[in-house]
């Protein structure tokens, strides 16, 4: 019984144990629940899930399971109706051919065709080179290829040149558990760490008990401290997707690291570069959405900024309004590093590209003036110097 | 004895939600863990299980220096040491210096007990895992006098989590879990009619809507909640404020009254002060 259903929401990343659904079935063989369905509904959810994150994910694969729509937890519809970016078709182009696709001119007017194109159209489209839909070599859509195209809900970018990224699919959070290769990174995370003694006094403090008793001619007198705790307080923006695919494991490391080694560690994502908003839980990127004016308002400037990204993009993104690939910002990128950097003296930008490559993207030496030269490689030398940077 | 169903008390208001996953821990033995925002009532409803149900109610409340064997008990060396070096005959006996906590106080209980275990990310991380084995088999060992202890009924343990720390998957697993979400307009009617029943029907349409409106407000370090908007309107009723005062509609005075009530923070207050100052030189360029 509710087997399926268990097995649904394992399937839909949720982690229900045995125990649970045990739990679950003892509640229903002792008549918990009425007869409702909505009394069903509020007795699993406060069986199966102990995370209030995770109830709108329940919620949808109840409602799948219940209802018998087996997939609707697989994605959710963005702005661009999802079937026509279903993938059915690829396009793979010859040099020859790439090389005879006229781009379509300047990026204001790009923008501009694909917000008409978007009103123009109402079908499902796939091939041609007008309309937005896949495989196409169009402007826009997905899996196909246009020098200056726009890329609309596409798994991972094939060709990495897209000025747009419209993708409303879902990124995978970074994992903050893998623990291989993290131990370099911890070493040099490592001297960031400053002690301060804080929380419960649960250790015997030999010196000062001594010197007690000895005051208190000769009977004991028990002193207790509190255990030595880190007390750096981080703040640490990741990049992720786009051009950041490949280096998105090193970053993983990074994170998996970070997340032990300091008391105070609070995350964000971003994509590409910093705007006006940022978001934690990278599947809900869309929905949950935190101002940086808020995050610059919520943590004070004794938070040590940590930026980690490629800085490899368009330079329309840094310096235009509207540049970013993923939404309208009203202000340019440049402003919100300014922001950023004012709010929290003690920053430093790591680069996972390597070093020697630097001089060759404008985007990466646009950003490393931006930061006023403090950009490091994310290597375990450039990291170290890098945290000398936030002493 | 069976319990009877829990069904909010005529001073709380409880969801549809919440009923279930109270009736489903009370039937089946469990613990269940509440989460929310601060104020939302998380302790108050350990109270009124208590009350609603006719038991007694034991409170532990967490803080960062809690250890979980101090729930069970605390063995006292240090005044047994001081004892022998003073010569007491209290010193033969080990039980003297065995002190029950209030985890052994609800499993000795005659009546089946609400143990409320309150704030429980306050502690330590390791603290929950440290009580999986109480709470499942609702026993424990005392090593000093050798004795086992074993809960006479299992009491209902309702346990209070602000999201400081994550708790261990292990406990999880062995609660029910309720999230206390932040209540919509309607609900909040009705909480506000069950502590000030009678409030004219105007005063608390405005008062709910300058709160919402506050709550709104980005970039707060803390937003007002269930507990400090009955206090507001404590204030309110108190310096007998017109309904007409609460409207915000005329921006050139749209601070609302007493919001020091609301707002606990300087920073917010400042914050929100600088908001209105905006609102007010842009209502005037207008």
């Amino acid at each position: 019984m509710l087997t399926k259903f268990f097995f649904m929401l394992k399937e839909g990343g949720m982690k229900p144990s045995i125990t649970e659904l045990l739990t679950l079935l003892e509640a229903l063989k002792r008549g918990v629940a009425g007869h409702s369905v909505d009394d069903f509904y509020y007795l699993s959810r406060s069986a199966l899930v102990k995370d209030e994150t995770q109830f709108d994910r329940f919620d949808r694969i109840f409602a799948a399971h219940f209802e018998g729509i087996e997939d609707a937890f697989k994605s959710v519809a963005g702005e661009v109706p999802a079937d026509w970016l279903q993938r059915q078709a690829e396009l793979m182009l010859s040099e020859e051919e790439r090389a005879q696709i006229e781009a379509m001119g300047g990026f204001e007017k790009l923008m501009e065709a694909l917000r008409e194109r978007l009103e123009e159209q109402e079908e499902r489209h796939e091939g041609g080179s007008k309309w937005i839909g896949t495989a196409g070599t169009s402007p826009f859509g997905a899996y196909g290829y246009n020098p200056e195209g726009v890329r609309i809900g596409q798994q991972g970018s094939r060709h990495r040149r897209a000025v747009k990224v419209w993708d409303r699919r879902e990124y995978r959070n970074l994992d903050d558990k893998i623990e291989l290769g993290t131990r370099n990174i911890k070493i040099a995370l490592r001297t960031l760490r400053k002690f301060a003694r804080e929380g419960a006094a649960d250790q015997l403090d030999l010196d000062d008990t001594i010197d007690k008793t000895a005051r208190n001619a000769g009977i004991l007198d028990i002193r207790m401290v509190p255990e030595r705790h880190n007390a750096v307080k981080v703040l640490l923006c990741l990049d992720i997707g786009g051009s950041m695919d490949d280096h998105v494991r090193v970053c993983g490391e990074l994170f998996s690291a970070a997340r032990s080694e300091f008391k105070h560690l609070e995350y964000f994502y971003f994509h590409n570069f910093v705007y006006e908003s940022m978001w934690k839980d990278n599947r809900r990127r869309h929905a949950e959405r935190i101002p940086t004016s808020e995050i610059t308002h919520k943590y004070g400037p004794d938070y040590k900024l940590v930026i980690v990204g490629d800085a490899t993009m368009s330079p329309y993104e840094i310096v235009y309004a509207g540049g970013s690939v993923e939404h309208w910002n009203e202000e340019p990128g440049a402003v919100w590093i300014k922001r950023l950097l004012n709010a929290y003296p003690k920053a430093i930008w790591l680069n996972p590209e390597p070093e020697q490559r630097w001089g060759y993207t404008p985007s990466i030496k646009l950003t490393r003036e931006l930061m006023d030269g403090r950009m490091y490689p994310l290597t375990v030398c450039g990291l170290g110097e890098g945290i000398k940077r936030l002493h | 004895m069976a319990d009877k169903k829990f069904k909010g008390t005529n001073t709380y208001i409880a969801t549809d939600d919440l009923k279930m996953a109270v009736n489903a821990a009370v039937t089946l033995e469990r613990p269940i863990l509440i989460k929310g925002e601060p104020g939302t009532g998380k302790t108050q409803l350990a109270f009124e299980i208590a009350e609603a149900l006719g038991r007694p109610l034991i409170e532990w409340h967490i803080k960062s220096t809690t250890k979980a064997q101090q729930g069970l008990y605390d063995y006292d060396a240090v005044a047994r040491l001081r004892d022998s070096q003073l010569g007491d005959d209290r010193v033969n006996d080990i039980a003297n210096y065995i002190v029950r906590g209030k985890i052994w106080e609800a499993f000795e209980s005659d009546e089946r007990p609400v143990l409320l275990i309150d704030e429980i990310d306050k502690a330590d991380i390791e603290f929950p895992n440290d009580l999986l084995q109480e709470l499942d088999r609702m026993e424990f060992y005392v090593y000093e006098t050798k004795q086992l202890i074993k809960a006479n009924q299992r009491p209902i343990i309702v346990i209070t989590s602000n999201n400081e720390k994550e708790l261990p998957d292990a406990f999880l697993r062995r609660c029910f879990f309720h999230y206390i979400k932040f209540p919509d307009q309607k609900t909040m009617e009705q909480i506000v009619e069950v502590h000030y029943p009678g409030l004219k029907k105007t005063l608390l349409k405005e008062a709910l809507a300058a709160f919402y409106k506050i709550r709104d407000v980005p970039g707060l370090k803390k937003k007002p909640s269930t507990s400090e908007l009955l206090d507001w309107i404590k204030l309110l009723l108190a310096e007998d404020i017109p309904p007409e005062a609460l409207r915000a509609e005329d921006r050139r005075k749209a601070i609302p009254p007493l919001y020091g009530a609301l707002l606990k923070n300087e920073q917010d207050v400042h914050l929100f002060e600088q908001l209105v100052f905006l609102d007010r030189r842009n209502a005037s360029r207008q």
